[in-house]
């Protein structure tokens, strides 16, 4: 009998569809060459065939950027929405529909600034959506500006003489809310380990929250570049309960640190360093509960129950005649 | 002499508590109009309330409006923080709150003062007031309560000081707390209305309460009772027969929660603003027993966001607010059109613009509902024009919403917010409810926009629908949801937004005349003024003056067949509560009129002279206002 289960599962497999790269592939990506984006649609893109997610059963939500494009290039559902507000759209769409998977794509711009209130909130809801921030730390579609993460001193259109302000940091404002359940940090172009840490999102049931820094060449094109040449300015943190990078890229990578994900002290403390850059499972609690499950959203209703809670609650504001509230009293 | 002595003697002759009043006349009236007034927080809207529902169940016509003062705590004694409601019944079917009070009880001098300053108080009209101020012990209250009721008096207004206070604190340790339902009780005996009644009526409105907290109110409500038929001299009755079918007296904002149960949409969000937020309390509390939910966003764009999210996963979505937030979720609404995703918003508007009065009644919103958002963005606007409607209309806004994948905005007020009176029984239709979210496989080449050429109309896809799979978009894309970089495109998306609604338009029907269908006046209106609009209208007829009115429901798209109706009648006004420029001010002329805003659209859709008046007071618009308004433009350029 033990070998009973597998068995049937192994079946059901045969007789799921399968499906390939392709299958997820939607229009020709409009970004520019060497685009961080691509990067991560290119991981998307595999961990949805490796999970074999099914494209009617899939929706990418996004707000307003270079980066909220993607669901565009995606052959799954999709709701390119408005500036900042991808967050409570895709609240609603996993409300509504808890069966469906809903990744969200959000830009530097358009979740750290715009839409800061709705992404504090978001996290506190902690819905089992997998969001991934794509941060190039400048504003791209609308042509270099500064956004909340640019660093002090950077020369854009709206700050010619260079960013005044600190940066706004992205993981220690995750970290300080409450309900937070899965904070990560990937670098796009270190794409083994990205995959990897969009595939722990995946599967952690919560808001899954990965900052993606990426790269911009087209308005930021030296930003990087001490972080591409050097290894060492990267910290990759492992756990058995977090990334296990590969040998290959354990020999690149050898600044590596232990980091227990449950740690949330710890991982405040990490998400805080800036240099080298921190890289991997952050802060990971499965036990933080969902907002749909607490709301038992995707219940199916019923015509009977609703004709019942109708009459029951104008029974409460009815006046019958004589004859039938004499009825009704006897 | 003060007529408190007058009574106590009386009370004296009569042998104490004993009944006096069984000789006394009663005089029958068809009407009358109650005010019950007070210091916030001593429960004069649940005395009104109540009142209204006893009245209600004996078969009176009965319409509440509530007097709200802004703040939750207004300074005690204040003439600014009156807290009360008028309960206007009648033998008739009542649709709105009438002129002035005829009867009105005050709990001090201040809160009264506020309505006798506002002139809603009948000339002559009779109030009971609590007299326990004359013996304070601050000798600026004495003064100013005695300087009051003198001045009143000599106003010709009949002051009867009533021992509220002391009457009450023989059966309640807190006196403050328990003088409502006494007052409950002293107008029941006024009005002539069955005890028994009242004392149902006491147990339900406590009902979730301790059975102690029952029954100390019941005898409250009969201690004010006795005082009443012991020491009042007058004795009113009004007439009514009981319905012979079932009535609900609910007020608006609840039976537009009832409504969105009824209309089996599945989701509410919104965020807190008055005055829409009674609504979403109600809903809170009934919601979830039938598997819906409301959703208390963190503010108002995340409510709307919310909502179109749930509606395009195929769940159809509400959004309950008031003006402020409507303004926030504008882009938003944008966004439902663009993507063509069904969305029902609810404006419960107050005053404006900015905070201007949250708690008061105005329709300045008409023209941001309609023609709002930003570009071209065709919405279906419904305003409900009482309580009933404000439940069937959800209904049909979902119908719409659905039908025809549009944003459907329904505008009430705050005057029906919270306004009482009863209408038939709602009975439950299957046809109400949308068919399950469709998850059937779509053909090969299926198109997300497949907009029809003469309806604008296409077949929506949602999430989970195999072959369906393509990206909505607040940009301007083709018939296969991708982005727009052709010229036509643009074009022919905006052709088929906009078809959709005059698709619609070709289902309404032209909506009655009230009155003869030609005339010499006829009176425009729309939302809470529809049965202000047509009392006045009924006074003047029986007057023999040729006057009818015509009231909108669908503002857009306006009914086919208005043109018509408004050249049948020498002259048109339209009688809004939102500001137009007056010719009485000295710069302003036909040229620079900035009309209300109902005129404005009607004036460009059907080129007719029609003129308007308004006001923006934060009060209901008053029938009697209304008819003056109209004999004066009967009487123009005669």
């Amino acid at each position: 009998m033990t070998m009973g289960k597998p068995l049937t599962q192994c079946i059901i497999k045969l007789h799921e569809e399968h499906h390939n790269l392709e299958d997820y592939q939607g229009g020709v990506p409009r970004w520019c060459n060497g685009c961080g984006d691509n990067a991560i649609l290119a991981a998307v893109q595999r961990l949805c065939r490796d999970e074999n997610l099914t494209p009617e059963k899939t929706v990418f939500v996004s707000g307003i950027g270079c980066s909220s494009r993607f669901p565009h290039y995606m052959k799954t559902y999709g709701f390119h929405g408005i500036h900042g507000r991808a967050f409570p759209i895709a609240e609603g769409v996993k409300m509504a529909r808890p069966d469906l998977n809903v990744f969200v794509n959000t830009g530097d711009g358009d979740c750290c600034s715009i839409g800061a209130a709705h992404w504090i909130h978001a996290l506190r809801y902690n819905m089992n959506l997998t969001v991934i921030l794509h941060d190039n730390h400048v504003y791209g579609l609308t042509k270099k500006q500064a956004s909340p993460t640019s660093p002090v001193g950077l020369k854009s259109n709206t700050t010619p003489r260079g960013a005044v302000l600190e940066p706004l940091n992205p993981l220690t404002v995750t970290l300080g809310v409450a309900n937070v359940s899965f904070v990560a940090q990937a670098v796009d172009w270190i794409p083994e380990l990205m995959y990897d840490i969009v595939s722990r999102a995946f599967h952690h049931r919560g808001f899954s929250f990965i900052r993606i820094i990426q790269r911009c060449p087209e308005f930021l094109p030296k930003m990087f570049e001490p972080w591409l040449h050097d290894p060492g300015k990267t910290l990759l943190l492992t756990h058995r309960d977090g990334l296990q990078p590969g040998t290959d890229i354990g020999r690149i990578y050898k600044n590596q640190r232990e980091h227990d994900p449950l740690d949330i002290h710890r991982a405040r403390e990490i998400a805080s360093e800036e240099d080298p850059i921190p890289v991997g499972i952050l802060y990971r609690n499965p036990e933080v509960p969902c907002y749909e499950d607490l709301r038992n959203a995707g219940k199916p209703r019923t015509v009977e129950a609703i004709r019942r809670g109708l009459d029951a609650e104008l029974d409460k504001f009815t006046i019958w005649p004589e004859e039938a509230s004499q009825e009704r009293a006897a | 002499m003060s007529e408190t002595a007058t009574l106590d003697r009386k009370q004296q002759a009569a042998g104490g508590g004993e009944p006096a009043g069984k000789a006394k006349p009663v005089v029958n009236l068809t009407e009358h109009i109650v005010e019950v007034i007070s210091d916030s927080g001593e429960g004069a809207q649940r005395c009104g309330q109540s009142l209204a529902s006893i009245a209600a169940r004996s078969g009176n016509g009965i319409w509440t409006v509530e007097i709200i003062p802004a703040e939750i705590q207004p300074p005690a004694r204040s003439v600014a923080g009156a807290s009360g409601i008028r309960i206007r019944i009648g033998s008739r079917q009542v649709t709105n709150g009438g002129d002035e009070t005829d009867l009105a009880v005050a709990f001090n001098e201040q809160v009264l003062l506020g309505r006798v300053r506002a002139g809603e108080l009948k000339r002559g009209a009779t109030i009971l007031l609590e007299g326990m101020w004359r013996d304070h012990r601050d000798p600026s209250v004495v003064k100013s309560y005695c300087d009051t009721v003198e001045a009143l008096r000599k106003d010709g207004f009949r002051v009867i000081e009533v021992p509220l206070e002391k009457e009450c604190r023989s059966l309640m340790n807190d006196p403050r707390r328990g003088k409502n339902m006494f007052v409950l009780g002293m107008l029941c005996s006024i009005y002539s209305l069955d005890l028994q009644l009242a004392r149902d009526q006491v147990a339900l409105t406590f009902g979730k309460k301790d059975r102690s907290v029952i029954e100390s109110n019941v005898r409250l409500l009969e201690a004010g009772f006795a005082w009443g038929e012991a020491n009042l001299d007058f004795k009113y009755a009004i007439p009514a027969k009981r319905s012979t079918i079932p009535q609900v007296v609910t007020n608006g904002n609840t039976a537009i929660a009832l409504g969105v149960l009824a209309s089996g949409m599945d989701i509410c969000a919104m965020y807190p603003i008055t005055p829409a937020t009674s609504a979403s309390h109600y809903l809170s509390d009934c919601f979830e027993k039938v598997g819906g939910l409301v959703h208390q966003a963190e503010d108002e764009i995340a409510a709307c966001a919310f909502a179109i999210g749930a509606s395009y996963a195929g769940r159809c979505a509400v959004t309950i607010t008031s003006g402020p937030g409507y303004s926030l979720k504008q882009e938003g609404i944008g966004l439902a059109v663009m993507a063509e995703i069904p969305l029902v918003v609810v404006n419960v508007q107050r005053g404006g613009p900015s905070t201007g009065q949250p708690t008061k009644v105005e329709q300045g919103d008409l023209l941001t509902t309609v023609y709002g958002s930003h570009g071209d963005a065709p919405k279906v606007v419904m305003a409900v024009s009482g309580i009933e409607d404000c439940f069937y209309s959800m209904i049909t806004a979902r119908k719409i919403a659905e039908t025809f994948n549009m944003v459907v905005v329904v505008l009430s007020d705050a005057s029906l917010a919270t306004a009482q009176a009863p209408f038939p029984r709602p009975a439950f239709s299957e046809d109400w409810l949308a068919a399950p979210v469709d998850q059937s496989p779509l053909p090969e080449g299926a198109k997300p926009y497949d907009w029809d050429p003469v309806t604008g109309i296409a077949r929506r896809f949602i999430p989970g629908q195999p072959g369906g799979m393509h990206t909505v978009t607040g940009l301007a894309h083709d018939r296969l949801s991708k982005v727009a970089y052709d010229p036509s495109i643009n074009e022919e998306g905006m052709r088929a937004r906009s078809l959709k609604l005059a698709a619609l338009q070709k289902t309404l029907k032209t909506p009655p005349v009230f009155g003869d269908p030609e005339g010499d006046l006829l009176v425009v209106g729309w939302g809470s003024n529809k049965g202000i609009i047509e009392e006045a209208v009924e006074r003047l007829r029986g007057e023999g003056l040729k006057v009818s009115s015509l009231h909108l429901r669908f503002i857009q798209p306006m009914p086919s067949g208005i043109g018509e109706i408004l050249k049948r009648f020498r002259k048109v006004i339209a009688i809004e509560g939102n500001w137009g420029d007056r010719y009485e001010d000295e710069l302003i002329n036909e040229d620079n009129r900035r009309y209300t805003q109902l005129a404005m659209m009607l004036r460009a859709r059907h080129l007719v002279d029609i003129d308007c008046w308004s006001e923006a007071r934060g009060q209901p618009i008053k029938p009697g206002t209304v008819a003056k308004v109209l004999r004066a433009k009967l009487e123009e350029g005669k």
